[in-house]
């Protein structure tokens, strides 16, 4: 294949234009902080459509997730005789890793497509047009409640995510495979550093969420306003922002492991 | 005589509530508008028409300063709206209304909710207010009954009179009508046609319908612009309109087949394009 200057060229602005254009509109909806009176009841509709709603995937994702971490990892750790550090393992693998990143993974899957995919369809149908020549800035209506609503629910979803896969993780363990209830969760109060892991995959979670749900937004803001233009802004919100959930995650953890 | 007649409208209509002054718009190198001149006097009823794809909504989205020119100016109440701040734009903006060819309803929304949108947007009424001032204007439009409806349930027709009482909710000055006789029934059609007048006449505003329905749109209109190939080929008083003898305006509104503007889009011979496969 030959290499087309032009071409990579061209494809190179494109790809700086389009982070430009996703950077003004973090930044006009960051700037424009949602008034009290009509932007709070908006941010709790999208706190309910993009948390509430993706409680069900979120909590039973992390059911199995948390019984098959502590069914492999009690396999492994039984070949050394440490069976008794299956908290920790389970523990710290969650509130560091699993979770965090499975959450936002869903999340991108359940709430990120929908999103893109609703504000593509509302400016094919001219809704965003006919608002902005009602004098309504639709960055404010539409898209600044979505971000807010997805960035506010993703670090409480990644907690209940969390606190249910350590669950599915003691079903297995104490109530299956018959380790001690009490060395359990000792040796995992014993393991976990508040700071170290349970903030700091907090810490991650607010990251990803708000990559997932600016991605999603934008995708959709960007969409072309056709079918296939709302497919592609769909497909590409999930594809990048789960991509961008895993290269964030190695950065955020080399950064975290560093002790920045 | 005939040639003095728009002049004769024009210095009636000493004030314009839109100018628009050597438009220049282009989409990827193609020439929507190369310089064009409109006057939309305030308090009456301007027609702009023209063949499908010669950029009339993109006109529309111009005045409403949801697309830049790229040479010209277009002044709303005396203001380049394409050098306003964000505020100021959105300020003047309140006082237009414009009826999208697809309506553009909000879809999550009932039509109740439709037509309150920009009353609890940008005023402080009470809710009993604001179901008065909104069962007016669905009155207006036939469509009380049809409050509780969502836009999902409606016909196109009934969607698109929602979206005109949703336009008008606010009383605007300027109404912008994209297409609006468009897939009515003659009894809706009728009545709309009966509605914008109405509206123009008692509420005083000033209205600008895009349209290429000849007929309701020179029964309405006190003054018609026909644009064609990115130029305004003819205007005057649709009485005038109706006399002039111009090739292009001939076949534009009386509907001829052949004329200086082309039914087929740009295309090799017929004959060279079926045989050409084959040879």
């Amino acid at each position: 294949m030959m290499l087309d200057p032009a071409g990579l060229g061209r494809y190179g602005i494109g790809v700086l234009r389009q982070l430009g254009k996703a950077g003004i509109l973090l930044w006009r909806v960051l700037a424009h902080f949602p008034n009290v009176r009509k932007g709070f009841p908006l941010v709790i509709q999208q706190i309910y459509a993009e948390g509430v709603l993706s409680l069900l995937i979120i909590i039973v994702s992390a059911l199995f997730i948390g019984m098959v971490v502590a069914l492999q990892g009690y396999h492994t750790l039984a070949k050394f005789g440490a069976s008794q550090e299956l908290g920790p393992l389970v523990a710290l693998s969650v509130t560091r890793e699993l979770g965090p990143v499975v959450a936002a993974l869903l999340f991108a899957g359940r709430a990120g497509s929908a999103i893109a995919a609703e504000i593509g369809l509302m400016k094919a149908t001219d809704q965003l047009s006919s608002m902005e020549m009602m004098a309504v800035d639709p960055l404010r209506r539409v898209i600044s409640p979505r971000l807010w609503g997805g960035f506010i629910s993703m670090p409480l979803l990644t907690m209940i995510f969390n606190a249910v896969a350590i669950y599915g993780a003691f079903l297995v363990g104490v109530k299956w495979l018959g380790l001690d209830s009490g060395a359990f969760w000792s040796n995992m109060q014993a393991s976990v550093d508040f700071h170290l892991d349970i903030v700091n995959g907090l810490i991650k979670s607010v990251v990803f969420g708000l990559v997932v749900i600016w991605i999603s937004v934008f995708q959709g803001y960007d969409s072309e306003p056709t079918s296939a233009g709302i497919a592609n802004a769909t497909t590409r919100a999930v594809v990048y922002a789960s991509l961008a959930v895993l290269g964030l995650d190695f950065v955020l953890t080399t950064m975290m492991i560093g002790g920045w | 005589m005939m040639e003095d007649q728009p002049r004769l409208v024009r210095v009636f209509s000493m004030h314009n509530l839109v100018e628009i002054k050597q438009l220049h718009f282009e989409r990827e190198e193609r020439v929507i508008f190369g310089g064009v001149d409109i006057q939309i006097p305030k308090g009456k009823v301007t027609a702009i028409m023209g063949p499908s794809g010669t950029g009339k909504t993109t006109l529309l989205r111009l005045i409403g300063g949801q697309l830049r020119p790229s040479q010209g100016e277009i002044l709303v109440a005396g203001e380049n709206i394409h050098q306003l701040s964000r505020v100021d734009l959105y300020t003047l903006r309140k006082k237009m209304g414009m009826l999208f060819q697809t309506g553009g309803l909000f879809t999550h929304l009932t039509v109740f909710e439709n037509v309150a949108f920009t009353l609890r947007e940008h005023t402080n009424l009470s809710e009993a207010m604001i179901r008065d001032l909104v069962l007016l204007k669905l009155e207006m439009v036939g469509l009380r009954g049809a409050r509780d409806l969502m836009p999902s349930e409606l016909s196109g027709g009934m969607a698109r009179r929602v979206a005109l009482a949703r336009a008008i909710a606010l009383d605007p000055q300027l109404i912008m009508y994209d297409e609006p006789f468009t897939g009515q029934d003659p009894i809706s059609l009728g009545v709309l046609v009966k509605l914008i007048r109405t509206l123009n006449d008692a509420l005083g505003m000033t209205s600008v319908i895009v349209s290429h329905d000849v007929t309701e749109t020179l029964g309405i209109a006190d003054y018609v612009y026909v644009i064609a190939g990115g130029k305004v080929i003819g205007e005057g008083t649709p009485d005038f309109l109706e006399r002039d003898e111009t090739p292009e305006l001939k076949q534009f509104l009386r509907g001829l087949p052949d004329g200086p503007v082309a039914f087929h889009y740009p295309a090799v011979g017929l004959e060279e394009d079926v045989m050409g496969e084959s040879v």
